[in-house]
């Protein structure tokens, strides 16, 4: 008998299933993500990626799915699948197979999709995080290879719009296991996701742009009893911060209607994020599994990435962002913050090891000077570190000038302004223009006589040891060398003349 | 003769986007039944030695560089189209599922 597994239309609970679900319940939450791989051409055919482009103008006979095309796997996209295996601590399988997903969908022309069902190309792998303080591991289930669909526009008048530019494009699906407990760390687990594939290079990640996109699978389980609400699945997620939200707010509206006792609300289903509104909203029940017929791709043949190459690949891995974070903390002694945002971006981390290696001072230093005014003129300028005009060599020449007091701190973020205008050198900058710091105490003497002279209240004030209107006597000495003098010294020659 | 039930052909009609009549149905339920019986012979055959074949090429990595080539021309990406709008591919309105 080939019987069935889906009823044909929506089931009432039986009531021999109706019963209490007791409290407490621990939210069980899997992520699924997708992400566009970063090649030049597509997947299988060798149309563009370029994002941005005039409608089907990327398209070819592969990628409509025109009769008689053959598809050809892009090799750089099967080797970023293994990176980002390697980075998940994922094995990656020593043969495997593309299948045809099918669905009825104009998304993509050909009518199925090509994916990768019982054979992924890397699995079983995790990922270490740590949430407030706390360590997690959750468990990566598998990364597999896919082709990205097209773009649908509904028109207001009955139609809707197709275009096949973004269809065929290398997408990556990473499917992690219901390790996920809180909201938070899903959003630290998207946050460290992103922050592995742009480092390891393999996505640009963006989730605002579409390059990445998550899906959370919630529901509640009694660990005890293994008694569970069905499982809800959450679209339309464009941010991490929306799917934080979502999550949220999905694990308390389960855990109401549990605890309310509604269970007519507590079904297997896909819900929708309403950005404005802060709610899920339901999109449809699911009475039946998902059932798209995979079968092997026919038009493929298999894959069986030679040892040699998934070893290299491996053994290339780069440090990943929460290795070199802590590498910061203890390596250059800064504080969490600084680690924090120096790994943000690989070429940001890189920038600031090749500069404490050419600045023989603190790192800390290069730190503040990096987060700071850098990085305010690179954002000013709408560039990012890769791309300033101030080389790392640059940067640590200017420090020097600090650090050696030919400079005051006060006029180096000028001279930075300038460097990053010009492109000259901070030493040629500091000549030119005559701001070498005025360190020379008979330079300093004549002003600060001038600043006693002129200013009897304060002067009296620290006398009498107010300390505060000292700072005031350094600042006019300041004013009036133009920011030149060596603050520190004319602070000790105050003092010295004042008690 | 192997039994397919009536939700069977249904499914698979669904599945394959068919609207059967009554009738059409009642000739499938049997045919399928049919070609269905002739798959459980070959289930019968011992094949656990056997590995899986999706190709009959024994065939492994084949691969194409990652560089970008030549895409079609607007007007012959929609010279095939039964409608268009502009450089669009136009369908009856889709309801996202």
């Amino acid at each position: 008998m080939y019987g069935l597994a889906f009823p044909k239309c929506p089931l009432p609970i039986p009531n021999s299933r109706r019963k209490v679900i007791q409290m407490p319940m621990e939210p069980m939450i899997g992520l699924e993500v997708h992400a566009q791989l970063n090649t030049e051409s597509k997947m299988f055919c060798s149309c563009s990626t370029k994002f941005g482009a005039e409608p089907n103008s990327n398209v070819c006979p592969t990628c409509l799915g025109l009769p008689g095309s053959l598809p050809v796997p892009n090799r750089r996209a099967v080797e970023y699948v293994i990176r980002t295996g390697a980075a998940l601590n994922c094995q990656t399988a020593a043969r495997c197979r593309f299948a045809r997903k099918n669905y009825f969908y104009p998304d993509l022309a050909k009518n199925f999709q090509i994916s990768q069902y019982d054979e992924p190309l890397t699995h079983d792998g995790y990922i270490d995080l740590d949430v407030d303080g706390e360590q997690v591991r959750i468990r990566i289930r598998r990364a597999h290879l896919e082709e990205d669909t097209g773009k649908n526009i509904h028109l207001a008048t009955g139609s809707s719009l197709v275009e096949y530019n973004r269809s065929g494009i290398p997408l990556m699906e990473i499917v992690t296991e219901p390790d996920f407990t809180t909201a938070e760390q899903c959003r630290e687990y998207l946050t460290q996701l992103r922050l592995i594939l742009r480092c390891i290079g393999v996505s640009n990640a963006n989730m605002e742009e579409g390059a990445m996109r998550a899906e959370p699978t919630v529901n509640l389980v009694d660990r005890e009893t293994g008694e569970a609400t069905p499982k809800v699945e959450i679209k339309n997620l464009n941010s991490i911060r929306a799917v934080y939200q979502a999550v949220s707010y999905e694990i308390e509206r389960q855990r109401r209607a549990v605890a309310e006792g509604r269970e007519d609300e507590l079904f297997q289903q896909t819900r929708r994020w309403d950005e404005d509104k802060g709610v899920t909203v339901l999109m449809r029940r699911k009475e039946t599994s998902d059932d798209y017929m995979y079968f092997p791709e026919p038009d493929l043949v298999p894959l069986e990435p030679e040892p040699e190459w998934v070893e290299e690949i491996y053994a290339s891995c780069p440090e990943l962002p929460a290795e070199r974070r802590e590498r910061f903390c203890t390596e250059y002694d800064l504080p969490r913050y600084d680690a924090e945002v120096l790994t943000e971006s690989r070429q940001l981390a890189d920038y600031f090891e090749e500069t404490c290696k050419r600045f023989e001072g603190s790192a800390k230093m290069v730190s503040n000077w990096l987060m700071g005014d850098v990085m305010s003129l690179l954002n000013e300028a709408g560039i990012t570190i890769d791309q300033s005009p101030i080389s790392c060599e640059m940067l640590a020449e200017l420090l020097r000038l600090i650090k050696e007091d030919v400079i005051s701190g006060k006029i180096a973020k000028d001279v930075l302004a300038t460097m990053f205008e010009t492109g000259r050198s901070a030493a040629e900058i500091v000549e030119e223009e005559g701001l070498e710091q005025i360190s020379d105490t008979g330079a300093l003497e004549s002003v600060i006589d001038e600043v006693i002279e002129e200013n009897p209240g304060p002067v009296e004030d620290v006398r009498a040891g107010k300390d505060k209107a000292i700072g005031f006597l350094v600042g006019q000495v300041m004013r009036k060398t133009q920011g030149q003098a060596n603050p520190q010294m004319v602070n000790e020659m105050l003092r010295e003349k004042l008690t | 003769m192997a039994d397919v039930s009536r939700e069977v052909v249904e499914h698979v009609a669904m599945l394959a986007r068919l609207q059967l009549t009554e009738d059409e149905s009642d000739r499938l339920q049997k045919e399928l039944g049919r070609i269905l019986e002739y798959a459980d012979k070959l289930q019968a055959i011992d094949t656990d030695e056997v590995e899986g074949t999706s190709h009959v090429i024994p065939m492994t990595n084949v691969y194409r560089e990652d560089q970008v080539g030549v895409s079609l021309d607007v007007e012959e990406v929609v010279a095939n189209a039964p409608d268009a709008a502009e450089d669009f591919f136009r369908v009856p309105r889709i309801v996202e599922e």
